[in-house]
């Protein structure tokens, strides 16, 4: 299939919906088709690439820290990264600016940018598609 | 290529409070700004932020007071202004108790059976 | 006519909008576009055999093609013996290829 650019919409922040989970799943399809990504994370999503994320022991599991293993979105969203490069393809993760100052949350993983709705727009209309995952 | 988008809007004040507005109101409108061509329905609970006269002000935790409650009708005004087209699913409306005189004066209802061809006017739907 | 992905991860029984929903994507597919609803998270719950699923059977009657994400039917204990008729399980994949072939896609 001919690569295609993708721009993908987040608002939830980590741990708080499902969607959370489903957006990484299709990102990550879309990733291993060879198209490219473009993120544009809104609201709460913008807490996704936070870097200081940090595993913890779970003492109802019985599993210490090493064992459980906690999934942090920033490692997820890293991977995708990872593999986009190795594909030679994009994946860019763009913060809402605004949304980053009112929760503190600017320090990212690398390679994390910071934008505005200008931005989104711009990236919507360059792009071959767009999904669009609301918060509720 | 300039594209036609449909900003479709259903979650109702999720974090209005908080953020003084509601998010997909404020984005349309940034992006608008920004040289989109971009249009709005409210369907469901976000038929209300159609409603004159809301009132959220008066909060206050300990001394810290809401200076700047969030004015959803106000914010829909502006959009209007600014040459979007505001829709609301009339069946919503009507459920909800909402009258035409109810409501900001601009907005356009569609009735639930002529959303697809509302939908297929756009070259996107963007569904928040 | 155009080609639509509507994406559905709400359990109808939880909230009527689901059902608004499907309408919206049986009135597309009456006015002759080509439409799948892809049911994921606990959008699934219809897929299980039970009343439910007659809103699934209506959707298909109406020319939509009913999929079912894989992964949400398997954590949620969902097999085929237990299946809806009329829905197939599918992977994420196919959001991706329908978005490729320009479908727009809805998130509900």
């Amino acid at each position: 299939m001919a690569r295609k650019s993708f721009v993908f919409v987040v608002m939830d922040p980590p741990y708080e919906s499902a969607r959370s989970v489903s957006a990484y799943r299709l990102m990550d399809a879309a990733v291993r088709k060879g198209h490219d990504v473009f993120v544009f994370a809104y609201e709460g999503g913008v807490s996704q690439p936070f870097a200081k994320q940090a595993q913890h022991p779970n003492s109802v599991h019985g599993r210490d820290t090493t064992q459980e293993d906690h999934p942090l979105p920033k490692d997820w969203i890293a991977a995708l990264q990872a593999e986009a490069k190795k594909r030679g393809t994009r994946f860019q993760w763009m913060n809402c600016g605004l949304c980053v100052d009112e929760r503190g949350v600017a320090e990212t993983i690398p390679d994390v940018v910071r934008g505005s709705p200008a931005e989104l727009w711009k990236a919507a209309e360059a792009a071959d598609n767009i999904l669009v995952m609301g918060a509720s | 290529m300039a594209r036609k988008v449909l900003q479709v809007l259903e979650t109702a004040y999720r974090c209005t409070v908080q953020e003084q507005d509601d998010p997909v109101v404020w984005i349309t409108a940034m992006m608008k700004n920004a040289g989109g061509d971009l249009s709005l329905l409210l369907r469901g609970p976000a038929v209300n932020y159609a409603v004159n006269g809301q009132d959220a002000s008066g909060l206050a935790f300990g001394e810290k007071k809401q200076n700047q409650p969030p004015r959803l009708d106000e914010d829909l005004g502006r959009l209007l202004a600014k040459g979007v087209e505001v829709y609301f699913v009339q069946e919503d409306a009507s459920e909800r108790g909402l009258e035409p005189k109810d409501l900001v004066k601009g907005v356009r209802p569609v009735d639930r059976r002529a959303l697809p061809q509302l939908l297929a006017r756009f070259d996107q739907v963007w569904h928040w | 006519m155009a080609k639509w992905i509507l994406i559905e991860s709400r359990d109808p029984l939880q909230t009527r909008d689901v059902e608004r929903q499907f309408e919206l994507a049986a009135g597309l597919a009456r006015e002759g576009h080509q439409v799948t609803v892809f049911l994921i998270q606990n959008g699934v719950f219809p897929a299980r055999r039970s009343a439910t699923s007659a809103l699934l059977e209506i959707l298909s009657k109406s020319g939509v093609q009913v999929l079912a994400d894989d992964f949400s039917l398997r954590e949620r204990g969902i097999d085929g013996d237990h299946l809806a008729p009329g829905v197939q399980p599918a992977g994420v994949d196919v959001v991706i290829d329908r978005m490729a072939d320009g479908a727009k896609a809805l998130w509900h």
